[in-house]
C-alpha cells in the first residue's frame, strides 16, 4: 500500500471504441456510491491483473469533474509497449471488476491565472477534456491548441469543437498544419498560464520556447507519464529488506520490488511525482534514467533512481529499500 | 539589507537578467544604482527594449544614471502615486514575456508588486532588490489607515493617532507592514521611540 493510493473497487460500465487506436473505459463503483471528487488534470492508477502479472498504469481522468457517478479514461493502444494498453483493449469488457487508485492530481489548473492556454498532442488530450469541462462550468477563460496526426486520429477533436467552438484550434500533421508557437506564446495577455501534455518531444519544445520567450517557470505546467520501457534484465540488491531480486525484461524496477513483497511509496508510476525516489547505495554499471523528476545533477551523481521508469545495466546495483 | 525574521517578511534578492521579450524596471532613489549594476552585466543593446519608471528621492539624484542607459522608454515620476496610472496601463496592455524588475525602498517594491499581482504576475517571478532607506509602509490594524515612510519603533498612526508597534508581519495584498497598538491597556504608558528603520 502506498501514500495516497487508497483503492477503489470499480466495475467497467462501458467500453467505447473511439478510433482505430483509442478506446474509452467507464468505471462505476461496485457499491453504487458516488466516486471521490477530483479536479481537472487528475489521474488514477489502474490495476491490471493479467494472470500472474499485475500492471499498474496511470491514466488521466477525462470526464467532467462535475460528474462523479463514473470515471472515464481513454487508452491508446501501444503494440510495442509492455502490454498494459493491449490488456485493456483485449481483455477488459463491460462488467469486468477492476481496482483503481484514488485520483491524484499532478497537473492541476492554477486558478489564479487570467487565462489558460492549453497545448495538447495526440492522446495528451485526455487531461484537457476534464480541465476544459471544469473551466467551462465556471466561465473560465481558456484556449486549446490540439495537434493530431490525422483527422481520424484526432481523439475527441469533433466533440471539443462542438463544445467549445473557436476556443479549440486543431492542427493536423498530415496536412502540414503546425502551431505557430513563438507567435502564440508572444501574444498571450499577462497572467496567462500554459499547460502542455503530449509526446516528450513536444513538451520539451514548448517548455524551451516558453522559457526563452520569458514565461516564468511557475506559469508553465506539463505532464508526461513516461511509460516504463522494457529492457535487458538486471539484478538488484535491496539492502534494507535484505533481498536480491531480478528485474525482468518486461517488468519495471518498481514492479520487481513490489513483487518481492517490498512496498515503496508511489503515486504516478510515470516518473513525474517523485514519491518512489530511491537512494542508490552502490553500483557498478550504467543507469538508464527515464524520469522527469530528478535533476540532471542527480542523474549524473548515480546516487538516486526513480524505479517506476528507470533501469540499470551492469554488474551490481544496491538500493536503499 | 532587510533582516530575515518571520515568514511573511519579504526578502529581496539581487536583480538579474531574465529571458524575456520586454523588460519593465520600476525604481526609486538608490534603486537606480541596482539597475545600473545590472546594466553593467547586460548585453549592449538590452536597454534598447526596456521601459524604466523612476521616482527620485528627495535629493533628486540618479535620474541621469538611468537616462544614460538610453532605455526605449524613460518616465520620471514625482511620487509612486503619480506613476501608478502609467504602471497600471503598461501592465494592462502587456503580454506574457514581459519581465518585471523592482529596486529601491520596500514601499516602492511592495506597491509596484501589488499592481503586478493585480495584473496576474506571480510574485515569485518578479525580480526585486532592496536599496536605500528601510522606511516602512505601515497599515494601522485598528483604523486601517496607511502611514508611509515609517522610520521609528513604535510609530504613530497618521490617521487615528494610536501608538503602534511596527511588526515584521507583512501583507502583500496591502503592500504594508502591520502596526498594532503598543499601549492598549494604558495609553499613558509611552515606551521609548527609536529610529530603527533608516
Amino acid at each position: 500500500m502506498s501514500t495516497g493510493t487508497t483503492k477503489l473497487d470499480v466495475v467497467v460500465s462501458d467500453v467505447v471504441p473511439v478510433n482505430e487506436l483509442v478506446t474509452r473505459f467507464h468505471f462505476r463503483r461496485r457499491d453504487g456510491q458516488l466516486l471521490p471528487t477530483f479536479s481537472g488534470g487528475a489521474h488514477v492508477v489502474v490495476e491490471m491483473r493479467d494472470g500472474e502479472r499485475t500492471r499498474l498504469n496511470p491514466y488521466s481522468l477525462m470526464g467532467s469533474p462535475l460528474d462523479t457517478r463514473e470515471y472515464t479514461i481513454s487508452v491508446r493502444r501501444d503494440n510495442a509497449g509492455r502490454g498494459g494498453s493491449l490488456f485493456m483493449h483485449r481483455q477488459v469488457r463491460p462488467g469486468t471488476e477492476m481496482v483503481v487508485s484514488y485520483p491524484v492530481n499532478l497537473f492541476s489548473l492554477d486558478l489564479r491565472a487570467r487565462k489558460h492556454l492549453m497545448l495538447a498532442g495526440g492522446i495528451g488530450i485526455t487531461p484537457f477534456m476534464a480541465q476544459t469541462a471544469q473551466l467551462a462550468a465556471d466561465g473560465g477563460n481558456f484556449e486549446l491548441h490540439y495537434t493530431c496526426r490525422t483527422a481520424s486520429l484526432g481523439t475527441y477533436a469533433d466533440l471539443l469543437r462542438e463544445r467549445y467552438d473557436r476556443r479549440v484550434r486543431l492542427y493536423h500533421d498530415d496536412r502540414d498544419e503546425r502551431v505557430d508557437l513563438d507567435r502564440l506564446l508572444s501574444s498571450q495577455p499577462l497572467g496567462t498560464h500554459l499547460y502542455v501534455c503530449g509526446p516528450s518531444g513536444m513538451i520539451g519544445w514548448v517548455r524551451e520556447r516558453a522559457a526563452a520567450l520569458g514565461w516564468p517557470a511557475e506559469t508553465v505546467h506539463f505532464e508526461h507519464f513516461a511509460a516504463p520501457q522494457p529492457g535487458a534484465p538486471f539484478d538488484v540488491t535491496l539492502a534494507l529488506s535484505g533481498k536480491k531480486i531480478r528485474v525482468d525484461e518486461q517488468q519495471s524496477l518498481l514492479e520487481a520490488i513490489e513483487a518481492a513483497g517490498v512496498d515503496p511509496p508511489y503515486l504516478c508510476r510515470g516518473g513525474v511525482c517523485g514519491q518512489c525516489e530511491t537512494n542508490v547505495i552502490s553500483h557498478d554499471g550504467k543507469f538508464i534514467h527515464n524520469d522527469h523528476w530528478l535533476s540532471e545533477e542527480d542523474h549524473r551523481s548515480g546516487c538516486k533512481i526513480m524505479p517506476c521508469v528507470s533501469r540499470f545495466e551492469g554488474r551490481s546495483l544496491v538500493l536503499e529499500r | 539589507m532587510a533582516a530575515k525574521s518571520i515568514i511573511s517578511r519579504p526578502v529581496y534578492g539581487t536583480l538579474s537578467l531574465q529571458p524575456g521579450k520586454h523588460h519593465l524596471f520600476i525604481a526609486d532613489a538608490e534603486g537606480a544604482l541596482a539597475i545600473a549594476d545590472l546594466a553593467a552585466k547586460a548585453p549592449a543593446d538590452f536597454f534598447g527594449g526596456a521601459h524604466v519608471i523612476f521616482i527620485p528621492g528627495r535629493d533628486g539624484k540618479y535620474a541621469d544614471v538611468l537616462e544614460a542607459l538610453k532605455p526605449a522608454q524613460f518616465y520620471l515620476g514625482h511620487s509612486f502615486a503619480s506613476a501608478l496610472p502609467r504602471l497600471k496601463q503598461t501592465l494592462a496592455n502587456a503580454h506574457m514575456g514581459l519581465r518585471l524588475y523592482l529596486a529601491g525602498t520596500e514601499g516602492l517594491i511592495g506597491q509596484a508588486m501589488h499592481a503586478a499581482l493585480e495584473a496576474g504576475i506571480d510574485h515569485t517571478s518578479i525580480q526585486t532588490e532592496h536599496r536605500g532607506s528601510l522606511a516602512r509602509r505601515m497599515q494601522c490594524v485598528h483604523c486601517k489607515g496607511i502611514t508611509e515612510n515609517v522610520t521609528t519603533q513604535p510609530a504613530t498612526c497618521s490617521h487615528c493617532g494610536l501608538l503602534l508597534l511596527v511588526r515584521d508581519h507583512y501583507s502583500r495584498r496591502l503592500a504594508a507592514f502591520q502596526g498594532v497598538c503598543i499601549n492598549a491597556e494604558d495609553r499613558s504608558e509611552i515606551p521609548p521611540i527609536e529610529e530603527v528603520f533608516r
